[in-house]
Protein backbone atom coordinates (compact mmCIF):
# COMPACT_ATOMS: atom_id res chain seq x y z
CA UNK A 1 0.00 0.00 0.00
CA UNK A 2 1.49 3.32 -1.06
CA UNK A 3 -0.13 6.69 -1.37
CA UNK A 4 3.04 8.39 -2.63
CA UNK A 5 1.84 7.81 -6.19
CA UNK A 6 -1.01 10.23 -5.54
CA UNK A 7 1.49 13.08 -5.67
CA UNK A 8 3.26 11.77 -8.76
CA UNK A 9 2.83 14.23 -11.68
CA UNK A 10 2.17 11.20 -13.91
CA UNK A 11 -1.24 10.78 -12.32
CA UNK A 12 -2.31 14.41 -12.34
CA UNK A 13 -3.69 14.34 -15.88
CA UNK A 14 -5.77 11.17 -15.30
CA UNK A 15 -7.02 12.53 -11.98
CA UNK A 16 -8.21 15.87 -13.33
CA UNK A 17 -9.68 14.26 -16.45
CA UNK A 18 -11.74 11.96 -14.27
CA UNK A 19 -12.65 14.75 -11.85
CA UNK A 20 -14.15 16.88 -14.64
CA UNK A 21 -16.14 13.91 -15.92
CA UNK A 22 -17.20 12.93 -12.39
CA UNK A 23 -18.74 16.38 -12.04
CA UNK A 24 -20.61 16.21 -15.35
CA UNK A 25 -21.83 12.59 -15.35
CA UNK A 26 -24.14 13.00 -12.32
CA UNK A 27 -25.71 16.09 -13.91
CA UNK A 28 -26.49 14.09 -17.04
CA UNK A 29 -27.77 11.32 -14.77
CA UNK A 30 -30.16 13.71 -12.99
CA UNK A 31 -31.95 14.45 -16.25
CA UNK A 32 -31.82 10.85 -17.49
CA UNK A 33 -33.45 9.76 -14.23
CA UNK A 34 -36.02 12.55 -14.57
CA UNK A 35 -37.00 11.06 -17.93
CA UNK A 36 -36.83 7.47 -16.63
CA UNK A 37 -34.04 6.87 -19.11
CA UNK A 38 -31.12 6.00 -16.86
CA UNK A 39 -30.65 2.68 -18.66
CA UNK A 40 -29.74 4.68 -21.76
CA UNK A 41 -26.48 5.68 -20.03
CA UNK A 42 -25.38 2.04 -19.85
CA UNK A 43 -26.33 1.56 -23.50
CA UNK A 44 -24.31 4.67 -24.47
CA UNK A 45 -21.33 3.43 -22.43
CA UNK A 46 -21.41 -0.01 -24.05
CA UNK A 47 -21.74 1.54 -27.50
CA UNK A 48 -18.82 3.88 -26.76
CA UNK A 49 -16.76 0.92 -25.60
CA UNK A 50 -17.49 -1.10 -28.74
CA UNK A 51 -16.83 1.97 -30.91
CA UNK A 52 -13.49 2.62 -29.21
CA UNK A 53 -12.43 -0.99 -29.73
CA UNK A 54 -13.47 -0.92 -33.37
CA UNK A 55 -11.54 2.33 -33.84
CA UNK A 56 -8.46 0.73 -32.37
CA UNK A 57 -8.69 -2.21 -34.77
CA UNK A 58 -9.06 0.26 -37.65
CA UNK A 59 -6.07 2.29 -36.35
CA UNK A 60 -8.24 5.30 -35.51
CA UNK A 61 -7.99 7.17 -32.20
CA UNK A 62 -10.11 5.26 -29.65
CA UNK A 63 -11.68 8.45 -28.30
CA UNK A 64 -13.01 9.29 -31.76
CA UNK A 65 -14.50 5.83 -32.23
CA UNK A 66 -16.07 5.91 -28.78
CA UNK A 67 -17.62 9.34 -29.20
CA UNK A 68 -18.94 8.58 -32.70
CA UNK A 69 -20.52 5.30 -31.58
CA UNK A 70 -22.18 6.94 -28.56
CA UNK A 71 -23.47 9.84 -30.67
CA UNK A 72 -24.89 7.30 -33.11
CA UNK A 73 -26.57 5.58 -30.16
CA UNK A 74 -27.97 8.92 -28.99
CA UNK A 75 -29.43 9.59 -32.43
CA UNK A 76 -30.91 6.09 -32.54
CA UNK A 77 -32.38 6.64 -29.09
CA UNK A 78 -34.08 9.81 -30.28
CA UNK A 79 -35.53 8.05 -33.31
CA UNK A 80 -36.65 5.04 -31.28
CA UNK A 81 -38.11 7.11 -28.45
CA UNK A 82 -41.33 5.11 -28.40
CA UNK A 83 -39.45 1.85 -27.88
CA UNK A 84 -38.16 3.24 -24.55
CA UNK A 85 -36.17 0.90 -22.35
CA UNK A 86 -36.46 -1.92 -24.89
CA UNK A 87 -34.35 0.08 -27.34
CA UNK A 88 -31.67 0.74 -24.71
CA UNK A 89 -31.52 -2.92 -23.71
CA UNK A 90 -31.18 -4.03 -27.35
CA UNK A 91 -28.49 -1.42 -27.97
CA UNK A 92 -26.67 -2.54 -24.85
CA UNK A 93 -26.73 -6.21 -25.86
CA UNK A 94 -25.66 -5.40 -29.42
CA UNK A 95 -22.70 -3.29 -28.27
CA UNK A 96 -21.63 -5.73 -25.57
CA UNK A 97 -21.76 -8.68 -27.98
CA UNK A 98 -19.81 -6.82 -30.65
CA UNK A 99 -17.22 -5.54 -28.16
CA UNK A 100 -16.55 -8.93 -26.60
CA UNK A 101 -16.22 -10.59 -30.00
CA UNK A 102 -13.70 -7.94 -31.04
CA UNK A 103 -11.69 -8.57 -27.87
CA UNK A 104 -11.82 -12.33 -28.41
CA UNK A 105 -10.73 -12.22 -32.03
CA UNK A 106 -8.29 -9.36 -32.31
CA UNK A 107 -5.05 -9.30 -30.32
CA UNK A 108 -4.85 -5.49 -30.37
CA UNK A 109 -8.32 -5.16 -28.91
CA UNK A 110 -7.69 -7.48 -25.98
CA UNK A 111 -5.65 -5.12 -23.81
CA UNK A 112 -7.77 -2.12 -24.69
CA UNK A 113 -10.87 -4.16 -23.95
CA UNK A 114 -9.64 -4.95 -20.46
CA UNK A 115 -8.81 -1.28 -19.91
CA UNK A 116 -12.32 -0.27 -20.96
CA UNK A 117 -14.11 -2.93 -18.97
CA UNK A 118 -11.86 -2.70 -15.86
CA UNK A 119 -11.57 1.07 -15.99
CA UNK A 120 -7.83 1.72 -16.15
CA UNK A 121 -8.03 5.45 -15.70
CA UNK A 122 -4.25 5.83 -15.48
CA UNK A 123 -3.84 5.35 -19.24
CA UNK A 124 -5.66 8.55 -20.06
CA UNK A 125 -3.56 11.28 -21.61
CA UNK A 126 -3.64 14.99 -22.27
CA UNK A 127 -5.98 14.45 -25.23
CA UNK A 128 -8.58 13.05 -22.84
CA UNK A 129 -8.11 15.98 -20.46
CA UNK A 130 -8.48 18.46 -23.29
CA UNK A 131 -11.62 16.70 -24.54
CA UNK A 132 -13.12 16.61 -21.03
CA UNK A 133 -12.32 20.32 -20.53
CA UNK A 134 -13.90 21.26 -23.85
CA UNK A 135 -16.90 19.09 -23.04
CA UNK A 136 -17.33 21.01 -19.76
CA UNK A 137 -17.26 24.33 -21.60
CA UNK A 138 -19.85 23.13 -24.12
CA UNK A 139 -22.05 20.84 -22.06
CA UNK A 140 -22.60 22.83 -18.86
CA UNK A 141 -24.11 25.98 -20.44
CA UNK A 142 -26.20 23.88 -22.83
CA UNK A 143 -27.43 21.73 -19.98
CA UNK A 144 -28.43 24.85 -18.04
CA UNK A 145 -30.35 26.02 -21.13
CA UNK A 146 -32.01 22.64 -21.58
CA UNK A 147 -32.97 22.26 -17.92
CA UNK A 148 -36.35 24.00 -18.22
CA UNK A 149 -37.51 22.14 -21.34
CA UNK A 150 -36.43 18.83 -19.84
CA UNK A 151 -38.28 19.52 -16.59
CA UNK A 152 -41.33 20.76 -18.50
CA UNK A 153 -41.26 17.57 -20.54
CA UNK A 154 -41.73 15.59 -17.35
CA UNK A 155 -44.11 17.83 -15.39
CA UNK A 156 -46.08 19.46 -18.22
CA UNK A 157 -45.56 17.30 -21.31
CA UNK A 158 -48.03 19.35 -23.35
CA UNK A 159 -46.55 22.75 -22.51
CA UNK A 160 -44.65 23.35 -25.75
CA UNK A 161 -47.04 21.53 -28.07
CA UNK A 162 -50.02 23.52 -26.76
CA UNK A 163 -48.04 26.64 -27.69
CA UNK A 164 -47.34 25.28 -31.18
CA UNK A 165 -43.68 24.60 -30.48
CA UNK A 166 -41.79 21.38 -31.12
CA UNK A 167 -39.73 20.21 -28.14
CA UNK A 168 -38.05 17.33 -30.00
CA UNK A 169 -34.94 19.23 -31.21
CA UNK A 170 -34.15 20.17 -27.60
CA UNK A 171 -34.65 16.61 -26.41
CA UNK A 172 -32.42 15.36 -29.21
CA UNK A 173 -29.73 17.87 -28.23
CA UNK A 174 -29.81 16.52 -24.69
CA UNK A 175 -29.43 12.97 -26.01
CA UNK A 176 -26.36 14.04 -27.98
CA UNK A 177 -24.84 15.76 -24.94
CA UNK A 178 -25.49 12.68 -22.83
CA UNK A 179 -23.91 10.47 -25.50
CA UNK A 180 -20.86 12.75 -25.71
CA UNK A 181 -20.19 12.90 -21.96
CA UNK A 182 -20.80 9.19 -21.40
CA UNK A 183 -18.52 8.33 -24.34
CA UNK A 184 -15.69 10.53 -23.04
CA UNK A 185 -16.14 9.00 -19.60
CA UNK A 186 -16.19 5.47 -20.98
CA UNK A 187 -12.88 5.83 -22.81
CA UNK A 188 -11.34 7.55 -19.78
CA UNK A 189 -12.88 5.82 -16.74
CA UNK A 190 -14.25 2.58 -18.17
CA UNK A 191 -17.79 1.37 -18.87
CA UNK A 192 -19.07 0.57 -15.39
CA UNK A 193 -17.35 3.44 -13.58
CA UNK A 194 -18.96 5.84 -16.06
CA UNK A 195 -22.33 4.21 -15.54
CA UNK A 196 -21.93 4.20 -11.75
CA UNK A 197 -21.25 7.95 -11.82
CA UNK A 198 -24.34 8.55 -13.95
CA UNK A 199 -26.54 6.35 -11.81
CA UNK A 200 -25.58 6.53 -8.13
CA UNK A 201 -25.10 10.25 -7.31
CA UNK A 202 -28.53 11.17 -8.77
CA UNK A 203 -30.10 8.36 -6.78
CA UNK A 204 -28.85 10.04 -3.59
CA UNK A 205 -29.64 13.54 -4.83
CA UNK A 206 -33.23 12.56 -5.63
CA UNK A 207 -33.58 11.26 -2.11
CA UNK A 208 -31.87 14.02 -0.18
CA UNK A 209 -32.00 17.09 -2.47
CA UNK A 210 -34.12 19.94 -1.12
CA UNK A 211 -34.97 21.12 -4.61
CA UNK A 212 -33.82 20.70 -8.19
CA UNK A 213 -30.85 23.05 -8.10
CA UNK A 214 -29.64 21.85 -4.69
CA UNK A 215 -30.11 18.34 -6.05
CA UNK A 216 -27.86 19.07 -9.02
CA UNK A 217 -25.17 20.49 -6.76
CA UNK A 218 -25.45 17.53 -4.39
CA UNK A 219 -25.18 15.02 -7.25
CA UNK A 220 -22.09 16.71 -8.70
CA UNK A 221 -20.41 16.92 -5.28
CA UNK A 222 -21.16 13.26 -4.53
CA UNK A 223 -19.81 12.30 -7.95
CA UNK A 224 -16.56 14.21 -7.50
CA UNK A 225 -16.02 13.09 -3.90
CA UNK A 226 -16.84 9.48 -4.73
CA UNK A 227 -14.53 9.59 -7.72
CA UNK A 228 -11.69 11.16 -5.70
CA UNK A 229 -12.10 8.51 -3.01
CA UNK A 230 -12.08 5.72 -5.57
CA UNK A 231 -9.02 7.17 -7.30
CA UNK A 232 -7.14 7.36 -4.01
CA UNK A 233 -8.10 3.85 -2.90
CA UNK A 234 -7.40 2.19 -6.24
CA UNK A 235 -4.02 3.89 -6.58
CA UNK A 236 -3.06 3.35 -2.96
CA UNK A 237 -4.01 -0.35 -2.98
CA UNK A 238 -3.01 -0.97 -6.61
CA UNK A 239 -6.50 -2.04 -7.67
CA UNK A 240 -8.36 -1.45 -10.97
CA UNK A 241 -10.22 1.84 -10.80
CA UNK A 242 -13.57 0.78 -12.30
CA UNK A 243 -14.64 -1.82 -9.74
CA UNK A 244 -13.33 0.28 -6.82
CA UNK A 245 -15.35 3.27 -8.03
CA UNK A 246 -18.50 1.19 -8.54
CA UNK A 247 -18.20 -0.50 -5.12
CA UNK A 248 -17.49 2.74 -3.30
CA UNK A 249 -20.47 4.47 -4.86
CA UNK A 250 -22.76 1.53 -4.05
CA UNK A 251 -21.55 1.75 -0.45
CA UNK A 252 -22.51 5.42 -0.46
CA UNK A 253 -26.05 4.32 -1.28
CA UNK A 254 -26.10 1.51 1.26
CA UNK A 255 -24.96 3.54 4.28
CA UNK A 256 -27.67 6.25 4.26
CA UNK A 257 -30.28 3.63 3.33
CA UNK A 258 -29.47 1.57 6.42
CA UNK A 259 -29.32 4.69 8.56
CA UNK A 260 -32.68 5.94 7.31
CA UNK A 261 -34.33 2.54 7.67
CA UNK A 262 -33.28 2.40 11.31
CA UNK A 263 -34.67 5.85 12.10
CA UNK B 1 -66.58 44.22 -28.23
CA UNK B 2 -64.06 41.83 -26.64
CA UNK B 3 -61.42 40.22 -28.86
CA UNK B 4 -62.37 36.80 -30.25
CA UNK B 5 -59.70 34.30 -29.21
CA UNK B 6 -61.13 31.12 -30.64
CA UNK B 7 -63.76 30.21 -33.21
CA UNK B 8 -64.70 26.51 -33.39
CA UNK B 9 -66.96 25.26 -36.16
CA UNK B 10 -68.40 21.71 -36.42
CA UNK B 11 -65.32 20.20 -34.76
CA UNK B 12 -65.07 16.41 -34.66
CA UNK B 13 -61.96 14.85 -33.16
CA UNK B 14 -60.52 11.56 -31.96
CA UNK B 15 -57.58 9.21 -32.28
CA UNK B 16 -57.80 6.42 -34.87
CA UNK B 17 -61.40 7.44 -35.57
CA UNK B 18 -63.61 10.36 -34.54
CA UNK B 19 -64.95 9.92 -31.02
CA UNK B 20 -66.23 13.39 -30.16
CA UNK B 21 -68.16 16.22 -31.68
CA UNK B 22 -69.48 18.01 -33.56
CA UNK B 23 -68.81 21.09 -31.47
CA UNK B 24 -69.10 24.75 -32.27
CA UNK B 25 -68.56 27.91 -30.22
CA UNK B 26 -66.82 31.26 -30.12
CA UNK B 27 -64.74 32.41 -27.17
CA UNK B 28 -63.82 36.00 -26.40
CA UNK B 29 -61.19 37.35 -24.03
CA UNK B 30 -62.65 37.52 -20.51
CA UNK B 31 -65.09 34.68 -21.07
CA UNK B 32 -65.18 31.35 -19.22
CA UNK B 33 -66.78 28.64 -21.28
CA UNK B 34 -67.87 25.37 -19.71
CA UNK B 35 -68.00 22.16 -21.74
CA UNK B 36 -70.59 19.98 -20.06
CA UNK B 37 -71.85 16.54 -20.89
CA UNK B 38 -72.06 12.94 -19.72
CA UNK B 39 -69.02 10.72 -19.17
CA UNK B 40 -67.69 9.41 -22.47
CA UNK B 41 -69.07 12.32 -24.49
CA UNK B 42 -65.53 13.26 -25.52
CA UNK B 43 -65.16 16.55 -23.63
CA UNK B 44 -61.45 16.03 -22.87
CA UNK B 45 -60.78 14.91 -26.45
CA UNK B 46 -62.42 18.06 -27.80
CA UNK B 47 -60.43 20.18 -25.36
CA UNK B 48 -57.20 18.62 -26.65
CA UNK B 49 -58.33 19.17 -30.24
CA UNK B 50 -58.36 22.92 -29.57
CA UNK B 51 -54.55 22.98 -29.52
CA UNK B 52 -53.81 20.02 -31.80
CA UNK B 53 -53.28 17.36 -29.14
CA UNK B 54 -55.54 14.89 -30.97
CA UNK B 55 -56.51 14.34 -34.58
CA UNK B 56 -59.15 16.65 -36.01
CA UNK B 57 -61.43 14.75 -38.41
CA UNK B 58 -63.76 17.55 -39.39
CA UNK B 59 -64.64 21.17 -38.83
CA UNK B 60 -62.31 24.07 -38.06
CA UNK B 61 -60.49 25.62 -35.13
CA UNK B 62 -59.56 29.22 -35.86
CA UNK B 63 -57.26 30.97 -33.40
CA UNK B 64 -56.49 34.64 -32.99
CA UNK B 65 -53.05 35.49 -34.43
CA UNK B 66 -50.24 34.76 -31.92
CA UNK B 67 -52.62 33.06 -29.48
CA UNK B 68 -50.78 31.31 -26.64
CA UNK B 69 -52.48 28.34 -25.01
CA UNK B 70 -51.97 26.78 -21.59
CA UNK B 71 -53.48 23.33 -21.09
CA UNK B 72 -53.99 21.66 -17.73
CA UNK B 73 -54.38 17.98 -18.55
CA UNK B 74 -56.16 15.43 -16.42
CA UNK B 75 -53.93 13.16 -14.33
CA UNK B 76 -50.14 13.13 -14.34
CA UNK B 77 -47.11 10.98 -13.78
CA UNK B 78 -46.12 9.76 -10.38
CA UNK B 79 -43.79 12.53 -9.22
CA UNK B 80 -42.62 10.84 -6.05
CA UNK B 81 -38.88 11.03 -5.60
CA UNK B 82 -38.25 14.00 -7.90
CA UNK B 83 -36.56 16.76 -5.91
CA UNK B 84 -38.53 19.73 -7.22
CA UNK B 85 -40.08 22.38 -4.99
CA UNK B 86 -43.46 23.98 -5.56
CA UNK B 87 -41.83 27.30 -6.40
CA UNK B 88 -39.55 25.63 -8.94
CA UNK B 89 -42.59 24.04 -10.57
CA UNK B 90 -44.34 27.40 -10.89
CA UNK B 91 -41.19 28.93 -12.38
CA UNK B 92 -41.19 26.25 -15.08
CA UNK B 93 -44.37 27.55 -16.68
CA UNK B 94 -43.68 31.18 -15.82
CA UNK B 95 -46.59 31.19 -13.34
CA UNK B 96 -46.72 33.53 -10.38
CA UNK B 97 -47.08 32.52 -6.73
CA UNK B 98 -49.02 35.76 -6.10
CA UNK B 99 -52.59 34.97 -5.18
CA UNK B 100 -51.98 31.41 -4.04
CA UNK B 101 -54.06 30.33 -1.05
CA UNK B 102 -52.14 30.77 2.23
CA UNK B 103 -52.23 27.03 2.97
CA UNK B 104 -50.20 26.44 -0.17
CA UNK B 105 -48.05 29.55 -0.20
CA UNK B 106 -46.35 28.50 3.02
CA UNK B 107 -45.40 25.15 1.46
CA UNK B 108 -43.90 26.54 -1.74
CA UNK B 109 -40.35 25.71 -0.69
CA UNK B 110 -41.17 22.10 0.10
CA UNK B 111 -40.56 19.30 -2.35
CA UNK B 112 -43.59 18.27 -4.37
CA UNK B 113 -43.50 14.77 -2.93
CA UNK B 114 -43.97 16.27 0.55
CA UNK B 115 -47.33 17.76 -0.49
CA UNK B 116 -50.70 16.05 -0.31
CA UNK B 117 -52.45 14.98 -3.51
CA UNK B 118 -54.86 17.91 -3.26
CA UNK B 119 -52.09 20.45 -2.65
CA UNK B 120 -50.12 19.08 -5.58
CA UNK B 121 -53.16 19.19 -7.87
CA UNK B 122 -53.90 22.79 -6.87
CA UNK B 123 -50.30 23.82 -7.48
CA UNK B 124 -50.24 22.10 -10.84
CA UNK B 125 -53.50 23.77 -11.75
CA UNK B 126 -52.11 27.13 -10.64
CA UNK B 127 -48.98 26.60 -12.74
CA UNK B 128 -51.19 26.32 -15.84
CA UNK B 129 -53.76 28.88 -14.83
CA UNK B 130 -51.37 31.74 -14.15
CA UNK B 131 -48.78 30.90 -16.81
CA UNK B 132 -48.51 33.63 -19.44
CA UNK B 133 -51.22 32.58 -21.93
CA UNK B 134 -54.22 34.07 -23.71
CA UNK B 135 -56.29 30.91 -23.56
CA UNK B 136 -56.37 28.45 -20.64
CA UNK B 137 -57.85 24.97 -21.06
CA UNK B 138 -58.73 23.23 -17.80
CA UNK B 139 -59.59 19.53 -17.81
CA UNK B 140 -61.37 18.41 -14.63
CA UNK B 141 -59.58 21.03 -12.49
CA UNK B 142 -61.36 20.02 -9.28
CA UNK B 143 -60.17 16.40 -9.30
CA UNK B 144 -58.42 15.62 -5.99
CA UNK B 145 -59.21 19.08 -4.58
CA UNK B 146 -60.86 19.34 -1.19
CA UNK B 147 -63.79 21.68 -0.54
CA UNK B 148 -61.50 24.60 0.40
CA UNK B 149 -59.51 24.14 -2.80
CA UNK B 150 -62.63 24.07 -4.99
CA UNK B 151 -64.01 27.16 -3.24
CA UNK B 152 -60.73 29.06 -3.66
CA UNK B 153 -60.54 28.11 -7.35
CA UNK B 154 -64.14 29.17 -8.00
CA UNK B 155 -63.56 32.48 -6.22
CA UNK B 156 -60.35 33.16 -8.15
CA UNK B 157 -61.92 32.28 -11.50
CA UNK B 158 -64.82 34.55 -10.70
CA UNK B 159 -62.69 37.64 -10.24
CA UNK B 160 -59.24 37.31 -11.83
CA UNK B 161 -59.56 36.02 -15.37
CA UNK B 162 -60.17 39.27 -17.24
CA UNK B 163 -57.19 39.05 -19.59
CA UNK B 164 -57.69 35.46 -20.62
CA UNK B 165 -60.27 33.21 -22.16
CA UNK B 166 -60.86 29.97 -20.28
CA UNK B 167 -62.46 26.70 -21.34
CA UNK B 168 -63.34 24.29 -18.55
CA UNK B 169 -64.27 20.63 -18.77
CA UNK B 170 -65.67 19.39 -15.49
CA UNK B 171 -68.13 16.91 -14.08
CA UNK B 172 -68.53 19.35 -11.17
CA UNK B 173 -71.79 21.05 -12.18
CA UNK B 174 -71.62 23.47 -9.26
CA UNK B 175 -68.27 24.82 -10.45
CA UNK B 176 -69.48 25.07 -14.04
CA UNK B 177 -72.67 26.86 -12.99
CA UNK B 178 -70.85 29.18 -10.58
CA UNK B 179 -67.95 30.40 -12.73
CA UNK B 180 -68.81 29.93 -16.40
CA UNK B 181 -70.17 32.80 -18.39
CA UNK B 182 -71.49 30.31 -20.95
CA UNK B 183 -72.03 26.55 -21.10
CA UNK B 184 -71.90 24.36 -24.20
CA UNK B 185 -73.33 20.87 -24.01
CA UNK B 186 -71.29 18.12 -25.64
CA UNK B 187 -72.75 14.83 -26.87
CA UNK B 188 -76.38 15.78 -26.63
Amino acid sequence: MSFDLLFDPLFRVPFFTGLLLAGMLPLIGMYLRLRNEWLAALAFAQMASAGALLAMVLSWPMIVGGVLAALLAALAKGLMARAGANAYALMLLFAWGGGVLLVANHPLAEQAGHALFDGQLYFTGEGHLLAAGLACVVVLPLLAWLSRPLLLGRFFPEFYRARGRDERPRLMLFDLLAGLVVALATVSLGVMAAFALVFVPPLLAYRFGRGWRPGLVLAAVIGMLGYSGAFTVSLGFDQPFGPVCALLLVMLIAVPSVKCDRM
Amino acid sequence: MAEVLLRVTDLTAGYAAPVAGPLGFELCRGEILGLAGPNGAGKSTLLKALWGGVKVFGGRVEKAPGLTISHQAQGFDDLRGVPLTGLEMLQLTGATPDGLPPWLEERLHQRLDRLSGGQLQFLRLWACLTAPADLVLLDEPTNNLDRAGVAYLADWLGRAHGNQGIVIVSHDHTLIDDVCTRIVEVGT
